[in-house]
């Protein structure tokens, strides 16, 4: 059984409203603020390891084509991601400009390189690091700051 | 798409290649600082979400304890020349998340680590971590403000590094100041790769 409703405390004044550490400005907890309205995972349809592609973080994804209107099976994050590859862009920028975790992405970008609306470079693997142009390449770029 | 070729873009332009370099410390020494002062736009955060899955545990015992961890790194981007991009990583914060740490170092070119001479004893685990791990790094003390300046050959003493590690003092907020320790590190990883015939300094 509910408690009776005391009026008295259903508003506090201004001023008074209790402030508990840590507890965020009650403003921010709307729209976006609140948190995604979607679930991760119902985003991937539960999914959690992408169907192609091992997507290091620093791989370098790009949209193959103009943006596929109403393509069957693409569902807003899909969109919004070839959106954001119309320039050269990482999975962690990705990742970061969507505020979705590694793993999402992943699944999503694996969707798009299925349907070849993505084309993507991997990193050098650590073992060919012997590329003197590489090392000359990132020493000027620095300098160049 | 006709085009089988997975590493052009959509004019045939071959995709530039990406390298990364991993900064790591403590807590609070000033990662996030050094990323955003040489990146050329404001520090992205990357989160994984970990699922406490418990391996080998009777599945319906698991549902109500699972528990979920968001670990994030922050991280920044250098456009280059000659095709390449570079990117930092700031290691997670708490060294508990080793994964986060391999999964960003495979494949680093080298890692700094940042160092603050009021907590040196912070940056043992990336130290440690790298040394284990094979991948060239340089120590960078933060001189914060207020903090005493120690001398450099006591603070390799101190970190127990060897003779080979270079250990250099740095501002994360001055441009110059970073682009200094990154380029000693790119110089110092070629070293360490075997790239460098004769060694640069003396």
């Amino acid at each position: 059984m509910m408690p009776p409703e005391d009026p008295a405390q259903e508003r506090w004044p201004e001023e008074q409203r209790p402030q508990w550490p840590g507890q965020p400005e009650p403003d921010q907890w709307l729209d976006e603020h609140a948190g995604p309205m979607v679930r991760p995972y119902v985003m991937t349809g539960g999914r959690i390891e992408p169907t192609r592609g091992k997507f290091d973080l620093i791989t370098l994804v790009v949209a193959a084509g103009p943006e596929p209107d109403g393509q069957l099976g693409l569902g807003p994050e899909h969109v919004a991601i070839m959106r954001l590859c119309r320039t050269v862009m990482s999975v962690a920028e990705l990742t970061g400009y969507l505020d979705l975790p590694v793993a999402t992405v992943r699944v999503l970008l694996g969707d798009l390189l299925d349907k070849s609306l993505i084309t993507m470079q991997e990193p050098e693997p650590e073992a060919d690091m012997h590329d003197i142009r590489l090392y000359q390449a990132v020493i000027d770029g620095l300098r160049a700051l | 798409m006709a085009s089988g070729h997975s590493d052009r873009g959509p004019r045939g332009r071959r995709l530039p290649t990406a390298v990364k370099i991993v900064i790591a410390g403590g807590f609070g020494v000033g990662k996030t600082t050094m990323v955003g002062t040489v990146s050329e736009t404001a520090p992205l955060r990357t989160e994984e979400i970990l699922t406490d899955e418990g391996v080998g545990v009777d599945d319906l015992s698991g549902v109500e304890r699972k528990k979920t961890t968001t670990v994030a790194m922050d991280f920044g981007r250098i456009t280059m020349r000659d095709e390449y991009v570079l990117y930092l990583f700031g290691t997670p914060g708490q060294e508990r998340f080793w994964f986060m740490w391999d999964e960003v170092s495979l494949g680093a070119l080298g890692a700094v680590v940042l160092a603050d001479t009021r907590r040196l004893s912070d940056c043992f685990p990336s130290v440690d971590y790298f040394e284990r791990r094979g991948t060239p790094f340089v120590v960078a003390v933060n001189c914060f403000e207020g903090a005493q300046q120690f001398d450099l050959a006591e603070i390799q003493m101190a970190l127990n590094l060897g003779p080979s590690v270079p250990v250099m003092l740095c501002d994360a907020r001055s441009l110059e100041s970073c682009k200094k320790i990154l380029i000693d590190l790119v110089l110092h990883a070629m070293k360490f790769r075997g790239l460098l015939p004769q060694p640069q300094q003396a």
